[in-house]
């Protein structure tokens, strides 16, 4: 299993070694004169192009270029954002544990409910039930997230004053303890929900498949055989096998999630990853928009490696293969 | 109440009884009449055999006897099915497990490797039809005897390998294990060693006769050998689009065949076991 692990975890460094130079050279591309977009719009002095272009060796060959950025990426510095005037890895800092902890709580509530919902249509057998959810998960699926959340903060934050309609909380909260949490989780409410009810109709239309995929197999007719109750057979064998699907897509769309929901930190002004990238485009930030996308792959390469992992857990047929 | 007084009342009724069984199914808005009409039955520790060309309706026959259809659309399933003098196709859910669970009817099938959970050890898979979620001692105990009483050399390593980690004859081992755990009065084999490797084939059948014999338990055997009846079988059923055309015991079929089909199959069936003879 070990072995497995680093096996995994090898073939994941050429990845993120292709992702920095690629991004850099898309820098690279970038139209327009990096010393001008320093300095804006006004006259850049020559000897001030001179001590810029020794400083960050504009006129070094492009590989040697390519060469340091990497060595410097990999050492953390992913240059400063004069935007923001402060290096791009702090931002990056600041605003991923936001993300990461909307993404997670998010994905808390999403699984299950996608699970439930899955298992409960897939297993029915009462045709109705199946239509009515696969109907329902359909519907809120289909609805737009920016949407969904719109209609959220209009129902619970405007009309009942529930939540508050958005942003992460005061910058200096009074509370302690238990009241601190709930001030979190107030805020927290909302974006969550969006974005359960998003991702968690989609969990539910892949574990309806599944399980029905699972029903036909020749082992629930063993089960069956075997004298197990309907209950038995969904515990013992319908919930771990049929999961194994969901653990691929949800664990790789967990990864994309980290990159920051750039529409549903918008519609919340939730000031996560996905903030920082919209805001930095605007301000044509380039640096930072490649730390954050930088960071966003890494996070996919990441999942990817613990989705894996999870996969092998899960199947021992894959554990005895790698 | 009345069920159990009529097994008590004739202790030599069969262990199972069918009669006039039909199963029709829908398959694509068509008719299929898998199942026609058929009486069968099985004393208690015979050997029966069913045999019959690829389509004739053998494992609907038997799937629909021990209640294990597949999520089809079944048009018509009808008739009289008795086990031990109880109707187990009127037979509530709860009453079924229970008879499945101990001293009932139990199966086993072609391809032991799709109905064996590929996530989960042999060992669990077992004891789970011991007592569905107990894990203990005394389920481990009987799981290894169990892995021993179909020929397991080395139970402990076996029961805690996964299925993909065992060979085919292995694995259909144990679905027998799996089967024996409710300690049946019946087992229901559906073409058991047709996936498997003749010189394994055999050795599963000798398996299959050897506990047939040991723990007295009745076999109904699907098969398209009809070697495996001679060598198993006290009575023979063959069977043609969804009817039986022939019931005969197994001497009398191979001496005596009744019905022209039968006459066909003993006669390919006698040329396939010369063409072995020669191989050997
Ligand atoms: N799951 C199914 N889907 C479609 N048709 C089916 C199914 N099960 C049975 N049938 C139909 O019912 C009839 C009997 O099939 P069955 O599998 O019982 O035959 P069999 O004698 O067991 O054949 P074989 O020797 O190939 O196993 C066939 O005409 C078959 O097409
Ligand atoms: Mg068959």
């Amino acid at each position: 299993m070990l072995r497995f692990i680093l096996q995994r975890a090898l073939y994941a460094l050429p990845l993120i070694f292709v992702i920095i130079v690629v991004m850099f050279t898309l820098l690279h591309l970038i139209p327009g004169d990096p010393v001008q977009s320093l300095v804006g719009d006004y006259p850049v002095p020559p000897a001030y192009r001179a001590v810029i272009e020794e400083k960050y060796r504009l006129n070094d060959p492009f590989v040697v270029q390519v060469g340091n950025y990497v060595v410097a990426v990999l050492h953390g510095d992913f240059g400063f954002s004069y935007q923001n005037q402060r290096p791009v890895l702090d931002l990056i800092l600041e605003r991923a544990p936001r993300t990461i902890l909307l993404a997670s709580v998010g994905f808390a509530f999403a699984i299950p409910l996608g699970m439930a919902i899955g298992v409960v249509a897939g297993t029915t057998r009462n045709p109705g039930t199946d239509k009515f959810w696969t109907t329902s998960a359909l519907i809120a699926y289909a609805i737009p997230t920016f949407w969904l959340g719109q209609l959220l903060v209009m129902l619970f934050a405007l009309r009942f004053g529930w939540f508050p309609t958005q942003g992460i909380g005061p910058l200096i909260s009074r509370a302690h303890g238990f009241d601190w949490l709930l001030e979190k989780a107030r805020y927290l409410a909302l974006p969550v929900l969006a974005f359960a009810i998003h991702e968690g109709m989609r969990f539910a239309r892949i574990m309806r498949a599944s399980v029905i995929d699972t029903l036909s197999q020749g082992y629930i007719v063993t089960a069956r055989a075997k004298g197990l109750s309907r209950g038995q057979i969904i515990r013992n064998h319908i919930l771990r096998n049929s999961s194994l699907p969901l653990v691929t897509i949800a664990g790789y769309s967990f990864g994309s999630a980290l990159g920051g929901a750039v529409l549903l930190e918008t519609v919340f002004t939730w000031p996560g990853l996905g903030l920082l990238m919209v805001d930095s485009i605007r301000l044509r930030d380039n640096l930072t928009v490649i730390g954050v996308v930088i960071f966003s792959a890494l996070a996919v390469i990441v999942m990817n490696l613990i989705v894996d992992i999870l996969y092998a857990l899960l199947d021992p047929r894959i554990r005895t293969a790698g | 109440m009345s069920d159990l007084a009529v097994s008590d009342g004739a202790p030599d009724a069969p262990l199972l009884e069918v009669k006039d069984l039909k199963v029709h199914l829908r398959v694509a808005d068509r008719l299929v009449r898998a199942v026609d009409g058929v009486d069968f039955k099985v004393d208690t520790a015979e050997c029966v055999g069913v045999v019959g060309e690829s389509g004739s309706g053998k494992s609907t026959l038997i799937r629909a006897i021990s209640r294990l259809m597949p999520n089809l659309q079944v048009d018509e399933l009808s008739g009289e099915l008795r086990f031990e003098g109880r109707d187990i196709l009127r037979m509530a859910d709860r009453e079924l497990r229970t008879l499945r669970r101990s001293r009932g009817f139990a199966m086993i099938f072609q391809d032991p490797l799709g109905y064996l959970n590929p996530t989960q050890r042999v060992g669990r898979q077992i004891a789970e039809a011991l007592s569905p979620d107990g894990r203990g001692r005394s389920e481990h105990r009987r799981v290894l005897d169990l892995l021993d009483e179909v020929g397991f050399a080395d139970p402990g390593a076996i029961a805690r390998r996964y299925p993909h980690e065992l060979s085919g004859g292995m694995r259909q081992r144990v679905m027998i294990a799996i089967a024996l755990a409710s300690d049946p009065k019946l087992l229901f084999a559906d073409e058991p060693t047709t996936a498997l490797d003749a010189t394994v084939q055999l050795q599963v059948l000798e398996t299959l006769y050897r506990l047939h014999k040991e723990r007295n338990m009745a076999v109904a055997i699907i098969t398209h050998d009809l070697g495996v009846v001679a060598e198993l079988c006290d009575r023979v059923y063959v069977m043609q689009a969804g009817k039986f055309v022939e019931n005969a015991t197994a001497v009398d079929l191979f001496e005596r065949p009744q019905h022209p089909y039968s006459a066909r199959l003993v006669e390919l069936s006698a040329h396939r076991l010369d063409f072995r003879g020669m191989q050997q």
